[in-house]
């Protein structure tokens, strides 16, 4: 029984610089680093020291508090380093690649003949685990709880968003094989959203196994938490588990060959990319080599992921686990004076929810958004602007508000389960206070994690 | 403004930490970013920020003020002139001789302009220096209402002394701009109302400089003396002799005496229109309280048991403050309610509860300010009630499945 979830709230923010629908291939990366923040609430515990030598699918390290979970390097070679920052805490491993990946090789018994608990575990062992992803929390799932359904989005509506559809076409053996892996997982549901609007891939529109539901609407509508909330609400003590299409094809073809192929297509993003495109390349893998010669300017921030929830990263960094996006818009470090570009400006150059700026007048028009926060940080003053880009039952200023007092009754009475910070990145962005709810949000999911989980 | 640019840049090091001048950091930073939006960029979470923030909020509502402010300078000198009739200045009508009018009104709400900010702004960069942040700029709008809300005559001394009451008491203590429970411009007016009544009610205050023994009422002042059980006290014999020298015109068009800037029901409506067009104004509060305003007069008519209650709805909100404080002080999203539920109750309640106190309650003739004072002090329980509501359905979601 396939559902239609229509949303009214929500915010495209228009940004310059979508990718156009090519797939292109750059030379493999000379390194790729696997970035254990990435994993939020983690604490790695290493399984090999600088110089060994491993393969795409070796474990690098594991969960400290549960050696269950483990995490595989994507390539073969040799590690180069352990990076720590501040307190000892391990913040990149760094592996040099072989122009030529060895895999480690798995034999994978027909899947139709496994238990869920040999599913489980081969999902462990071979490092796919942590794909697997949870709400409440937004965390890597626990593998010794069973999930009231698992949910699939299968479209990004973040701003120029890698366009999934066009992403895993073609790919429908893999993707239908990955969905099989799931339903083993669950008794429950597997919810595979696609974007009402538009044409739906057809490796999407025929799975099988899964309930299709349509979403329409504005972004956030393609966050699975907007659509978790809509179609099979969260509830205290439940547990629901997603997956991206992406890294579904990764598992499927795991399951599929015995072998962690990691590779996977991204998007070049943003204002300041020349040529923005789809570029084939693999989890991890060092940016430079995937934007030479094709930034324009030099003061410009590099984001693995998208503008509203990405992480900021060196041009030479690494791209997130999770993330299929790069994008590079203009730094606002700049003083900006208040009759031309500020407060007192007439404020075409910027895009704006409320209607204090001329934003309504622009049509379609594109923006070049840079990263200055236009304003300073203040207490809450206007009300309701929240409400209008955040399509869930829930009061996003009060939750905050319990939150930063470190209210858990409150924080679990107003909907904090069903809540991740990329959730309200909408919310942090349209803010007149210019509060950053998003941390504010993790925070909260972590004391909850501590004393509630 | 590159040579701004480079003044604020030579500046910068006399301020920083550790410098001469460190403890006026807030008020030089206070300075800058009126000229300048600053280098701050974002670190986490969203890499981008939407364009409006709190200075571009604020200066639309001191937009939106300025109708008022021009129509309320022009009754300024108007009223002063009915009072002191002389031969050069025509008061048969309004807008005849608006030279002499608008001088006398300038020098009514200058005086009054330069002590509000000046007073409020004082307060508000100590508690910035002893805070170590930069201004808020909740002032900006307080500081421009509070004179608009004042009889022409009111002592400057005393506004002063409102004015650092209101910022200290109605806000500060509660941790500056966004904290405040109550209104801070009404907060001034209610401190003079009850400290120096004499100075902010009564006959002798609406028009400026009003010799000895001239008694000059506002309508609603007038209005409330049917509410005596004798009737000889009556301003009138009955309501209609009283909607023939207050016409519903006048009303609406703001030519009756009154406090500076809340006469004229036009020009607030011109400041609704900028309000709700910008969406800085909720248009729930502001619609629900008329709504609740003429709800309660048309609820009076049908009572009929004096002859106040049978003034007609839409006249009866034109009169005094209602369509002032319905635009500019309800509105106030920091004391009003904060969930959209809860705006169109406290809206409502605002508007039913100001017209119920003027017809009820002789000692108050105009209850626009008690009733939205009120308000303020309810609008966290109604939004207490909202929010349990939606807490309620969550658990039950819980027990039905």
């Amino acid at each position: 029984m396939s559902k239609t979830i229509k949303l009214r709230k929500g915010l495209d923010i228009r940004l310059l610089g979508e990718a156009e629908k090519v797939k292109t291939s750059v030379d493999a990366p000379e390194t790729v680093a696997i970035k254990p923040p990435d994993f939020h609430l983690l604490t790695p515990k290493m399984e090999v020291k600088a110089g060994d030598k491993v393969k795409a699918g070796s474990v690098l390290f594991h969960n400290k508090y549960n050696d269950k979970i483990k995490f595989v390097s994507p390539v073969s070679g040799e590690v180069a380093d352990v990076v720590r920052g501040a307190k000892r805490r391990i913040l990149e491993v760094v592996i040099n690649a072989d122009a030529e990946i060895q895999y480690e090789q798995a034999t994978v018994p027909a899947l139709e003949n496994m238990s869920r608990d040999e599913v489980l575990k081969t999902l462990l062992d071979s490092g796919l685990w942590p794909f697997v992803r949870q709400r409440p929390i937004d965390i890597i799932a626990d593998p010794d709880e069973t999930p009231k359904a698992i949910f699939i989005s299968a479209f990004n509506s973040a701003p120029l968003a890698p366009d999934m559809d066009f992403i895993v076409h073609g790919q429908d053996e893999l993707f239908q094989k990955g969905i099989d892996v799931l339903s083993k997982l669950t008794d429950g549901k597997i919810h595979l959203n696609v974007k009402g609007n538009g044409a739906p891939d057809a490796a999407f529109m025929n799975a099988k196994g899964v309930q299709i539901n349509n979403i329409y609407g504005k972004h956030p509508a393609g966050n699975v938490g907007i659509q978790i909330h809509h179609i099979d609400p969260l509830n205290k003590g439940e547990v629901i588990w997603f997956v991206n299409p992406q890294d579904l094809i990764i598992i499927g073809k795991y399951f599929s060959t015995g072998m962690f192929d990691a590779s996977k297509i991204v998007a070049l993003t943003g204002s300041e990319v020349s040529n923005p495109k789809y570029i084939k390349t693999i989890i991890g893998t060092n940016l430079s080599k995937l934007v030479e010669g094709n930034i324009d300017g030099d003061n410009v921030r590099y984001i693995s992921g998208n503008v509203l929830t990405g992480e900021k990263v060196e041009p030479n960094g690494y791209l997130g686990y999770y993330d299929n996006q790069i994008t590079v818009i203009p730094e606002g470090n700049q003083l900006k004076f208040v009759l031309t570009k500020g407060w007192m400006a007439p404020g075409f150059d910027k895009f704006s929810n409320s209607m204090l700026f001329p934003t309504w007048l622009t049509g379609s028009k594109k923006f070049r958004l840079d990263t200055n926060t236009n304003g300073e940080e203040r207490g809450f003053v206007v009300t309701g602007e929240m409400e209008k880009v955040f399509p869930m039952d829930i009061y996003p200023m009060y939750l905050v508000k319990a939150i930063m007092v470190n209210d858990i009754d409150a924080m679990e009475n107003l909907g904090i389960y069903e809540v991740a910070p990329e959730d309200l990145a909408l919310c942090e962005y349209v803010c007149t206070s210019k509060v950053n709810i998003q941390s504010v949000v993790r925070d909260g999911l972590d004391v909850i994690y501590e004393e509630c989980m | 403004m590159k040579f701004l640019e480079r003044i604020v840049e030579n500046m910068e090091p006399k301020f920083a930490k550790g410098a001469k001048l460190e403890k006026l950091h807030p008020v030089f930073e206070s300075f800058t970013t009126l000229a300048f939006t600053p280098k701050e960029v974002t670190h986490k979470g969203s890499h981008i920020r939407d364009g409006v923030d709190l200075k571009r909020t604020m200066m639309t509502v001191i937009i939106a003020m300025i109708p008022c402010l021009l129509f309320g300078m022009v009754g300024a000198g108007h009223w002063h002139y009915v009072a002191n009739p002389t031969t050069d200045v025509d008061v048969t009508s309004f807008w005849a001789s608006m030279g002499p009018k608008i001088w006398y009104g300038l020098g009514v709400l200058l005086p009054l302009i330069i002590v509000s900010y000046g007073v409020g702004l004082t307060v508000e960069f100590i508690f910035a220096i002893i805070k170590g942040h930069s201004l808020h700029e909740g002032f900006l709008v307080s500081g421009l209402l509070i004179p608009l809300i004042m009889p022409a005559d009111v002592p400057l001394w005393m506004v002063a002394i409102a004015v650092a009451f209101a910022v200290l008491i109605g806000k500060e203590v509660f941790g500056g701009t966004g904290m405040n429970v109550v209104n801070v411009a009404l907060t001034a007016r209610a401190f003079l109302f009850f400290a120096y009544p004499t100075s902010m009610s009564g006959n002798s205050v609406w028009f400026g400089g009003q010799p000895d023994g001239f008694s000059g009422p506002t309508a609603l002042g007038e209005l409330a003396t049917f509410t005596s059980d004798d009737q000889a006290s009556w301003a009138f014999q009955n309501i209609s002799e009283f909607t023939s020298k207050y016409t519903m015109e006048a009303s609406w068009m703001g030519y009756i005496p009154g406090s500076i800037g809340e006469t004229s029901a036009v020009a607030c409506l011109i400041g609704a229109a900028i309000l709700l067009f910008t969406g800085v104004a909720s248009w729930r509060v502001m619609v629900s309280f008329f709504a609740g305003g003429l709800a309660m007069s048309a609820l009076f008519n049908v009572w009929g048991a004096n002859e106040f209650m049978l003034l007609e709805p839409l006249h009866m909100i034109a009169l005094g403050g209602f369509f002032f404080g319905g635009v500019f002080m309800i509105t106030d999203p920091v004391t009003a309610s904060q969930t959209n539920t809860g705006k169109f109750i406290y809206g409502f309640l605002g508007g039913f509860l100001s017209i119920m106190i003027r017809v009820f309650n002789p000692a108050y003739p105009e209850g626009v300010m008690m009733a939205i004072l009120f308000m303020n002090v309810m609008a966290p329980l109604i939004d207490h009630y909202v929010v349990q509501a939606n807490v309620k359905r969550r658990l039950k979601r819980l027990k039905t499945a």
